[in-house]
């Protein structure tokens, strides 16, 4: 059953601007969805339509089988996460506060504990009582993850996380991600410019491109459409207009 | 409304409050040179006027303090919403599972409690200073104080609405609009002070009526009963409003994307 599901999803604002048209997609539990596209592709809007951040012009959302609306959003947004890194915490408050103060919010049974796991899990526990304003903005990130999975989430959104993380946790984030998704059925919808990485962690790959859908399906799949090796020569493949458009089986033939 | 979701909400400011001073010296810092300065003038006025105007000092007492109680809780409210969008953390909280409605009423408890710090560090103030008993007011005191905390919550949540349309542009009116309101609200003079056209515009500020209330009761010693249901009428109409404003701009701001604009 899918967790997600995104059914002719479009968002225009005010004076026409279209931020995305006809988005169709679904996720399955324990499945990581990478969104990519170029700078304005809407990447970030869809995010925020899956949080109930902005409500779609057309189009629905179902979350966990339930349409996201103003009724059921509190219910569902329960058992998701979000992390961003145009995002930050009070920076006033210590680390540990700054997550008890979450984990009241998503009402997580003991709290105390759950922070301290949240911050071993992405090595901060030694910086519990410093001031979050003492943190470098790769440590900001990994607090941000950590509050994103303070309440054992069921879907993690993700608005690149990776960036501004070192290469050693950045690897670290990415191995952790796909352990929850493995092992605890976690869903993860994220975008990132890094496309190796995407290319590394993602099941599925959602490629968009002034505000559409252009390419959606398993990574392998979609890379054999376009017969690029990897994400980076297929997103210059079509951002460059090399390519006329998906291979078909007839067309090799 | 959960009272887990309302604690964490609360926690939050609490944490930020006991870990800033100059956070909290704000709360204190205005109120006590507004008291210590506009007291020390009333002295001065009162002796020379060789003792013509008795209970002037009392009023104006009366007044320096239960202004900055409408005052603090109009800021409770905006500046507590304000510290959100400075942290970049707004978009956290309304993507958790916050109702928008528990988020206004944490900003109400919150409010409530510098209200309550405020008035702790400006009543002792009038005592130690001006042998000034704001507690003088007996029974009338509450209801006239929570008429004054009710119109700065329904000013606070309007202004908050407003900094939620316009953002970081509009940060000026947390602090701006109370004042608009002070000329009208006859805190340090009489409504009948005003020209008529003025009084017309004061009948419509629960204010005005409040510290007319207060004045009697300084004056007469009698229960200002007619003037705290007139407050209380138009509180309760401006909360209302106020209330309402907030949640149409709330709605509003999720169709135009405005959220992730001001919150990132």
């Amino acid at each position: 059953m899918a967790v997600i599901e995104a059914r002719g999803l479009g968002k225009s604002f005010e004076r026409g601007i279209f931020a995305l048209r006809a988005v169709n997609f679904s996720l399955s539990r324990g499945q990581i969805l990478g969104i990519l596209g170029p700078n304005g592709a809407g990447k970030t809007t869809l995010i925020h339509l899956l949080l109930g951040l902005i409500v779609p012009t057309e189009g629905e959302i179902l979350v966990f089988g339930e349409r996201l609306a103003p009724k059921t959003r509190g219910k569902i947004l329960r058992r998701m996460n979000f992390a961003s890194n145009y995002v930050s915490l009070p920076l006033s408050l210590t680390l540990r506060e700054n997550l008890m103060v979450y984990a009241h919010m998503y009402e997580v049974p003991s709290p105390g504990s759950k922070c301290a796991e949240a911050l071993r899990m992405f090595e901060l526990y030694h910086l519990k009582d410093k001031q979050t304003k003492t943190l470098s903005s790769g440590q900001m990130m990994r607090l941000c993850l950590s509050k994103a999975l303070i309440n054992d989430p069921e879907i993690l959104l993700l608005d690149e996380p990776t960036a501004g993380l070192d290469p050693e946790i950045a690897r670290k984030t990415r191995q952790l991600l796909v352990k929850l998704s493995r092992q605890k059925g976690l869903s993860v919808v994220y975008t990132s410019h890094n496309l190796w990485e995407m290319q590394e962690v993602s099941d599925r790959v959602l490629f968009l491109r002034g505000g559409e859908v252009l390419l959606e399906g398993p990574g392998r799949e979609v890379l054999g459409q376009y017969e690029a090796a990897s994400l980076e020569e297929l997103f210059f493949k079509i951002i460059e207009g090399k390519s006329a458009g998906p291979s078909r089986r007839g067309d090799k033939k | 409304m959960s009272p887990r979701r309302l604690w964490g909400l609360c926690l939050r400011q609490i944490y930020l409050y006991r870990r800033s001073l100059p956070r909290l010296l704000e709360i204190f810092y205005w109120p006590t040179m507004d008291l210590l300065l506009w007291g020390f003038v009333t002295l001065y006025l009162q002796r020379a006027s060789a003792g013509g105007m008795p209970v002037f000092v009392s009023y104006f007492i009366g007044a320096l303090i239960l202004w900055d109680v409408l005052f603090r809780a109009e800021q409770g409210i905006s500046v507590s919403f304000l510290e959100d969008m400075w942290s970049r953390n707004l978009i956290n909280i309304f993507v958790s599972p916050v109702k928008v409605t528990e988020y206004i009423f944490a900003l109400i408890v919150i409010s409530a409690l510098k209200v309550i710090a405020a008035f702790t560090v400006t009543s002792s103030l009038g005592w130690i200073f001006y042998s000034f008993d704001i507690f003088k007011l007996g029974a009338a005191l509450l209801p006239l104080a929570l008429n004054l905390v009710a119109m700065g919550w329904a000013i606070g949540i309007f202004t908050t609405a407003l900094i939620l349309r316009y953002g970081l542009e509009a940060e000026i009116l947390a602090w701006a609009l109370a004042f608009l309101f002070l000329p009208f609200s006859a805190v340090f003079y009489p409504v009948k002070v005003l020209p008529h056209a003025l009084r017309a515009v004061s009948l419509f500020i629960p204010a005005s009526h409040a510290f007319e209330g207060m004045r009697a009761v300084i004056r007469n010693g009698v229960f200002p009963a007619r003037q705290i249901v007139f407050a209380s009428g138009l509180n309760l109409l401006y909360l209302a409003i106020s209330a309402w404003f907030f949640m149409r701009v709330y709605k509003k701001a999720l169709v135009r994307g405005i959220i992730p604009k001001i919150g990132e």
